[in-house]
């Protein structure tokens, strides 16, 4: 119905600029309004929604529990650097909890001049920084060690996002209990169902790390530990406990079961890394990716997004002839320190296959690796930190598939 | 000399000035919020309560609270396998168990009393909770049938992966960085 009155709003438009002059095009504009009057759009809402037009979702793996596993991001669909809080990817161990906030205490104990509880409320009052910063998930790309790689960027590549993140710096809080000589390890505890818990390094705790309350202009969503949660930027995301309620202060790494028996990566010596909180550099190709198909040959724009642990993006590099040779992309300023930095190449598609694929630099000098290197350095089973190259191959039909090279 | 005592107490006036808290915000922690925020159990055993457990008590807690995830044999359903695997770890196939991976008896004890049963974490009391790690460590054949688990005892078990663990040695491929 809309659509029809519009069309005939537009043929009546046409009409009046083909009669010859914007004075008569405007009167049968306003006739054509007299006749077929517009609709009214809808109300004003107290809290957004995006267009019921837009349709990305984040994909959720099957698991006997319903209140564990993860949620991965679409970043086939993602343009721009942020990742929209809705579209966070998520990995729970033991359900969302519901916190009201005028209840929730973080205490910051153990090897401490003075034991402190702080209210929400208190911590919003402290000064406080925001910054753009990565989170991934250490099991990120976990599918890539195996013999059949991830068909689509979502499903393999998708537990990471980029996002806003406004909270107090922990060396601040650190500075007001008074930490101890002999303090070495803070270990951090959430307060869902299992209570999840890491060991930190203190040299990190006092070098940069956020409790933070808010993300991407409003409160953290539940979901993402709401009210309180750690950012550790460029650490593994299981360490950036959500839910966040005790900061005790020991002389030890608690060997927690999350960084014992999981985010340790096996060896092919049946020797395992532990404490292996870095993520880094990466990248992958986004447009085009797993999935996906081009309508016809010509001109497209081939983007992606790079993202190091370490810092800031030097460069990426794209190939499209299976790695044969490697051209410069173009990429989106300013390119903050560990945060997605999106990256875009124009290419012209001829109809023939083509192999595709993203390589980060970041500013230490550091390559991301092929698949090939990582598998020779560390087997097939240490599960974490995959940080390969992706490649795609865009077939002589624009259909676009996973090929492990 | 007396330059010199002055910077001393110039600098110990500055460590007892960066002692102090700027902003003061909250308040002293209660003694009560932090017994109850203390479950945190250090791997020398540190935090650990008092209580004990035995296997044969243990194997009735797990039949009662772990195996309708666990199975009947910890063999693994609806949650992980808890036994086997020693072994297993350089193959091609490696089974990651309590008994074949977990480097500290205190990590286990950790977890289960923060985190089991998964429906209902909290539940267990200390002795249930000694009882199951024991039964747990004894079908792994790590403890014998009569040994029991508190809180002299359970750091002492060594797991046999307690050496398997070794320190992130990366960049270990792709350049070299520059520190």
């Amino acid at each position: 119905m809309q659509d029809s009155k519009r069309s005939s709003r537009r043929k009546l438009l046409r009409i009046g600029v083909a009669a010859g002059g914007a004075v008569l095009a405007n009167r049968q504009i306003a006739k054509a309004a007299e006749d077929t009057p517009g609709q009214l759009g809808i109300p004003l809402g107290p809290y957004g929604e995006r267009s019921p037009f837009e349709k990305a979702v984040r994909w959720r793996r099957d698991t006997k529990t319903p209140e564990t596993g993860s949620s991965f991001t679409p970043l086939q669909d993602s343009v721009g650097t942020l990742t929209p809080s809705s579209l966070h990817y998520e990995r729970h161990h033991a359900g969302i909890p519901t916190i009201d906030p005028a209840h929730h205490q973080l205490v910051i104990h153990g090897l401490v001049t003075r034991p402190l509880s702080l209210s929400v409320a208190e911590i919003r009052r402290l000064p406080s920084v925001t910054r753009t910063l990565v989170l991934e998930c250490g099991g990120n790309s976990g599918s890539e060690w195996a013999a059949k790689t991830g068909p689509d960027v979502q499903r393999s590549y998708g537990l990471v996002s980029c996002s806003e993140w406004t909270g107090v710096p922990l060396s601040l809080l650190l500075s007001e209990v008074g930490v101890q000589p002999g303090a070495s390890w803070v270990i951090a505890e959430g307060a869902d169902a299992c209570r999840m818990e890491r060991s930190i390094p203190l040299a990190k705790a006092m070098d940069n790390i956020l409790v933070a309350y808010g993300q991407n202009g409003e409160a953290l969503r539940p979901a993402q530990g709401y009210p309180l949660r750690l950012i550790i930027p460029g650490w593994e995301g299981n360490a950036n406990v959500k839910w966040l309620h005790s900061l005790k202060l020991t002389d030890q790494a608690y060997m927690a079961r999350d960084e014992t028996a999981k985010y340790t990566d096996l060896m092919p010596d049946g020797k395992a890394r532990i404490f292996t909180y870095q993520m880094e550099a990466k990248s992958v190709i986004t447009f085009p990716s797993g999935g996906q198909t081009l309508p016809g040959t010509g001109l497209y724009e081939l983007t992606g997004l790079a993202w190091s642990g370490r810092g800031r993006i030097e460069r990426v590099e794209i190939t499209t002839d299976g790695g044969r040779s490697w051209v410069k992309a173009n990429i989106q300023e300013p390119r903050l320190p560990i945060a997605f930095t999106r990256f875009r190449l124009p290419w012209r598609f001829d109809g023939r296959d083509a192999v595709i694929a993203s390589r980060a630099v970041d500013e230490s000098g550091y390559t991301q690796p092929t698949r090939e290197a990582l598998i020779g350095a560390r087997g097939t089973n240490s599960n974490y930190h995959f940080n390969g190259i992706k490649y795609w191959k865009v077939q002589a039909d624009g259909t676009v598939i996973n090929v492990e090279a | 000399m007396w330059k010199l005592r002055l910077l001393l107490l110039a600098a110990a006036a500055a460590t007892l000035v960066a002692q102090m808290p700027k902003y003061g915000v909250g308040r002293p922690a209660t003694a009560d919020q932090i017994r109850d925020l203390g479950t945190a159990i250090a791997p020398d055993g540190g935090g650990l309560p008092e209580g004990s457990g035995t296997v044969a008590a243990g194997r009735e807690v797990f039949i009662a609270r772990c195996a309708k995830c666990h199975g009947e044999k910890a063999e693994g359903a609806v949650g992980p396998i808890l036994v086997g695997g020693q072994g297993t770890l350089a193959t091609a196939k490696p089974l990651k168990t309590v008994g074949s991976f977990w480097p500290y008896a205190t990590t286990v004890w950790d977890y289960v009393n923060r985190a089991m049963p998964f429906d209902q974490p909290g539940l267990l009391k200390a002795a249930e909770v000694y009882a199951v790690v024991a039964y747990i460590f004894n079908i792994n054949g790590i403890i014998g049938d009569d040994q029991v688990m508190d809180a002299k005892s359970l750091p002492k078990v060594k797991m046999p992966n307690r050496d398997g663990f070794v320190a992130d040695p990366r960049p270990d491929v792709g350049n070299k960085v520059r520190r």
